[in-house]
């Protein structure tokens, strides 16, 4: 299982300038959450993850307090470039979208009663909660290599899928209990492989 | 607009410094104890304050976290902005870079390949979870055939992202849903 961290396919950023331009890129384009977006640029267009990385780094992201995306930022920019890549992914992350924020909460006064942008918000809100359904379908995928087996991962996914999204538990419980029984049960699966 | 005293300042930071540690899954989580502390124990804000910085971030592009500044705007000015956002982001953003390199450097310990591969269906029904809840209690079916369309052409397709959106939000001006 020991992976190149680098496949040939793989590309990665040539600079912090770079990482901070593609992350104030992506965080732009999400309206209603970001992580669609990352998925896309960071895995499709410009290749730096895969597919297993990225659920790997967001697997991290979750389960640690903070930002999901914000950890990722952090988290992919320290890959190429230490504390400096770090800080200008999340920099990239944060510093337009936290200026046109403020903007918007002074236009926010005038407008908010007005149906159009009731509306527009009304249906931009539909299309995140899309996107997110259909980036996590996306991500879906690493089932097939998954070391847990299909049955397995589908009912580790289904369980936590049930227990947050239908039963509404709270996150600190169910995270580390569904964690710990999926973890153990793939300590003992890449055991068998070895 | 409030003018806080130094004790005030601290507390403020302090809260926020607090706040980032409990975030597990995101800023959001903790928005029922911003609320307590912000509206009810200060009264930095007041409850309509409290529920257009949420609102106004979701609207906005980029990280939602980023409601926190509009609070700390609304309640004390750009230092106010920079105390809850640099309140919320210093403990967790530590953690996150430790925890990362320390899991870099142990990658091949069978522990650190079983959280991966453990971690990840999880991960994932999570995020589904997390869509799921955002279509709301109640949607109308228009809606819901909305989200139901986005989800399908981000898996299926690799139309961009910006339309998809630029499609919700004409719709919803129309009044098409």
């Amino acid at each position: 299982m020991s992976a190149p961290a680098v496949p040939t396919e793989q590309a990665q950023p040539a600079s912090c300038t770079e990482l901070f331009l593609t992350f104030t890129g992506l965080a732009l384009q999400g309206f209603g959450g970001v992580l669609a977006v990352a998925q896309r640029v960071l895995v499709e267009r410009k290749r730096w993850l895969t597919h297993e990385q990225f659920v790997e780094v967001l697997a991290l992201a979750q389960v640690l307090p903070g930002p999901n995306v914000c950890n990722i930022s952090l988290m992919v920019g320290d890959r190429y470039f230490g504390l400096r890549g770090a800080f200008a992914a999340l920099a990239g992350m944060m510093a337009v979208p936290l200026a046109l924020v403020l903007a918007a909460t002074a236009l926010y006064q005038h407008y908010a009663e007005l149906p159009a942008v009731a509306g527009a918000l009304r249906g931009m809100g539909a299309v995140a909660a899309g996107l997110i359904i259909g980036t996590a379908l996306t991500l879906g995928r690493s089932i097939a290599t998954s070391p847990l087996g299909r049955v397995a991962w589908l009912a580790a996914a289904a369980a936590t899928f049930a227990l947050i999204g239908l039963v509404r538990l709270p996150l600190v419980w169910v995270l580390p209990a569904l964690g710990l029984v999926a973890c153990t049960w793939a300590w003992h699966r890449v055991g068998a492989r070895l | 607009m409030t003018a806080l005293s130094p004790v005030q300042w601290w507390d403020l930071l302090a809260h926020f410094l607090m706040l980032s540690l409990l975030a597990v899954g995101g800023a959001v989580t903790v928005v029922p104890d911003m609320h307590r502390y912000l509206v009810g124990q200060t009264g930095l804000l007041n409850d309509a304050q409290f529920n257009a910085a949420i609102a106004i971030a979701q609207a906005s592009p980029g990280p939602n976290v980023l409601f926190v500044a509009v609070m700390g705007w609304q309640a004390a000015g750009w230092l106010g902005a920079l105390a809850t956002l640099l309140g919320i982001m210093l403990p967790s953003a530590t953690l996150a870079l430790a925890a990362s390199r320390w899991g870099q450097a142990r990658a091949e310990w069978r522990a650190m390949r079983a959280f991966r591969a453990g971690m990840a269906p999880v991960t994932i029904g999570l995020l589904a979870a997390t869509g799921w809840i955002l279509v709301g209690d109640a949607p109308s079916w228009r809606l819901a055939l909305l989200t139901a369309a986005s989800a399908l052409l981000v898996w299926r397709t690799r139309l961009h992202l910006l339309w998809l959106i630029a499609a919700g939000a004409v719709l919803g001006t129309t009044g098409l849903v």
